[in-house]
């Protein structure tokens, strides 16, 4: 949404009338300085402070700390098993559910926007609860998992579930805006020339849509990837069995092993900056994906 | 091959976009949908193309019934209002994907395309990216698009609407010419007359979700069906008069009009057109009304110049060719005598 009024922005005429310059020195200086100070504070040092002890121990204890670790090793693998399963299926989920929104009109439309958006709302500790109630073995399924010896609650479907659960909004959210603002002009020609349902989508949806989707998958991997609260609900806590990496950072941190602790946190945080470069090179394509959709649709006249 | 579509009604939730319409193309004829914007025609076009859904009618190509048929069965040719190009490939994949998700071969497809890029004129921008292109081009690579499936019919839907006077007069010229070569069923929807009359063969004008008119553009031009279809094809000076025993009464005038016999006197609305009134300073009998030239403007290839009768309170709109102009000499506070060559009437609910 906020992209969108970004676009706006740009296309409003250049009538100057006001200038934050023109404010006094002193109030633009204590907005900066305020600015510099809270970031700095609360985002750069911490950053800084995490890399700073993580690496204090030396670079071969780092290493020892990430890798030597049999549990941590463990942890950072489990995350990187239930990250990219729950990014698919939020994948395929987010580009139908962006589908649906964008193009189709129909009773309970809203609903289905605002239930999309809910896993944001919601608590993940609560997400993880509800999950346990569903398919813990005490929960509404629990019987019929016992009777057919499927285990979810405190095993790596619970894992990937809770995960997939927090992040569903992710690819939907920032897809349905995009694919709103592109229309469905270039699919209904694509129809016109005889493509099938699945040729539209490889041929013609999915180019366009390419950015804004990578965009939403870089979003929801970092939260994937990071996610605490539910998954702390639904894993067993089985050191080497069922820690995703922010587990095993807790984990690390009430043993007193703070350099170890520190280890894995470095890695979770270059996630995070990897994340934030990304974001910000996605964030220009899109917008360039939709200024090109305003100009081609645009076409009022010879250039 | 020939195009009809019998009794189509679309509606949209509790609007009504077409109600039992029925129109015909000949095989080979390029034929006009003209009506001013929400009058069903675009909708119409969608359905001929399998784009949309009719609630009830039926659409024939030649004998066949194609109304469940999906698009790509029917082979229509579609050029959208806004081309709809698609933004991320080359002039010449636009071109070239009819082709492909048919599954046609490369080498077929590269003669195809090229082919048609040298039909359109555009060899030299094949690498090119729509938004390198200017509207006309654009439209130009549409065309290409459409006809790249050899498709039996081709439709366009307002296919100059977004473009510059200039090259919309080139490309209206261009585009006859171009049905004169390939000789295909063709209908495009405008809602410009001079559009329709210069292009087409025959014109169906459309309005509030059904048709008022089809005919050439002589014919519905000359004898417009109702108000509607003579309102819309260009200026026209419209009165309030009374009928009765067959005569109209404007002002001093009357005119013959057999076509309403009824005896008591009704309202209705007389239309003239501004090049079919005559100005003269001398009364030509008794079928000329006293008035004063109010404005004039003689930029053009016609003058047009506005009169006004002081005894029965009406304005008109008079075009006088530049020769009858100059001929004239007319001046502003001029007293003129305005006769009609030509004044139809229509009655407003007339039912016979």
């Amino acid at each position: 949404m906020h992209k969108s009024l970004q676009l706006l922005d740009v296309a409003r005429p250049a009538t100057r009338r006001y200038s934050p310059r023109e404010d006094p020195a002193l109030v633009r200086w204590t907005l900066t300085l305020t600015a510099v100070f809270v970031v700095g504070l609360l985002i750069v040092v911490p950053v800084i402070y995490v890399f700073w002890q993580a690496l204090s121990v030396g670079l071969r204890s780092y290493a020892d700390n990430l890798w030597g670790n049999s549990d941590t090793r463990h942890a950072i693998l489990l995350t990187l098993t239930v990250a990219p399963i729950a990014v698919l299926a939020n994948l395929v989920f987010g580009v139908a559910a962006a589908w649906t929104i964008s193009r189709f009109r129909f009773r309970g439309r809203t609903l289905l926007t605002a239930l999309v958006d809910l896993p944001f709302a919601v608590s993940p500790v609560v997400a993880g609860l509800m999950l346990v109630l569903i398919f813990g073995m005490n929960g509404y399924l629990g019987p019929w998992l016992r009777e057919h010896d499927i285990k979810i609650i405190f095993a790596l479907p619970g894992l990937i579930l809770a995960t997939m659960f927090v992040t569903l909004p992710f690819v939907a959210r920032e897809l349905t805006p995009v694919m709103e603002a592109i229309g469905a002009e270039e699919e209904i020609a694509a129809v016109s020339l005889g493509a099938g349902g699945w040729q539209i989508f490889w041929r013609v949806t999915l180019p366009n849509i390419k950015w804004g989707l990578l965009y939403g998958v870089v979003l929801c991997n970092a939260r994937a990837m990071g996610e605490y609260g539910a998954v702390y609900v639904v894993s067993g806590h089985y050191a080497g069995r069922d820690d995703t990496m922010p587990l095993r950072v807790e984990k690390l941190f009430q043993q007193y092993d703070m350099p170890a602790a520190y280890a894995v946190a470095s890695v979770l945080t270059s996630l995070a900056l990897v994340t934030l470069a990304a974001k910000t090179l996605l964030e220009r394509k899109t917008r360039m994906e939709l200024a090109e959709a305003a100009a081609v649709r645009n076409v009022g006249g010879s250039r | 091959m020939s195009i009809s579509v019998k009794n189509i009604t679309k509606r949209f939730g509790g609007f009504k976009a077409l109600d039992d319409v029925s129109i015909e193309a000949e095989s080979g004829s390029l034929l006009a949908l003209l009506g001013p914007s929400g009058s069903g025609k675009t909708t119409l076009l969608r359905i001929i193309a399998g784009l949309e859904t009719a609630d009830e009618g039926t659409v024939y190509y030649r004998d066949e019934d194609v109304t469940g048929c999906p698009p790509r069965q029917r082979n229509v040719g579609f050029v959208f209002q806004h081309y709809a190009l698609f933004r991320h490939m080359s002039v010449f994949e636009n071109v070239a994907f009819g082709l492909r998700v048919r599954g046609r071969k490369q080498s077929e497809i590269e003669k195809r395309v090229r082919e048609l890029l040298h039909l359109v004129r555009l060899e030299a921008l094949e690498g090119r990216y729509p938004s390198q292109l200017s509207g006309g081009q654009r439209q130009r690579v549409a065309l290409a698009r459409a006809l790249a499936i050899e498709p039996k019919v081709l439709l366009l839907d307002e296919p100059f609407g977004a473009l510059d006077a200039k090259v919309r007069q080139e490309l209206r010229q261009w585009l006859r010419r171009l049905h004169d070569e390939i000789h295909m069923t063709s209908i495009f929807v405008t809602h410009d007359q001079e559009e329709a009359f210069e292009v087409a063969d025959r014109v169906v004008v459309m309005n509030e979700s059904h048709v008022e008119q089809a005919g050439t553009p002589q014919e519905v031009f000359e004898r417009p069906a109702n108000a509607f279809v003579m309102d819309f094809l260009g200026n026209v000076n419209v009165f309030n008069g009374r009928v009765q025993k067959g005569r109209a009464h404007l002002g001093g005038l009357e005119i013959e009009c057999p076509e309403y016999p009824h005896d008591e006197a009704q309202t209705a609305r007389l239309y003239v057109r501004p090049h079919e009134l005559d100005i003269d300073y001398a009364p030509s009998g008794d079928s000329s009304l006293l008035a004063v030239v109010e404005r004039v403007n003689a930029a053009g290839s016609v003058a047009k110049v506005f009169v006004v009768s002081q005894e029965f309170g009406i304005g008109m709109h008079v075009e006088l060719s530049a020769d009858r102009f100059a001929e004239l000499n007319l001046g502003i506070g001029d007293s003129v005598y305005v006769s009609p060559r030509r004044v139809r009437v229509f009655m407003p609910e007339y039912v016979i």
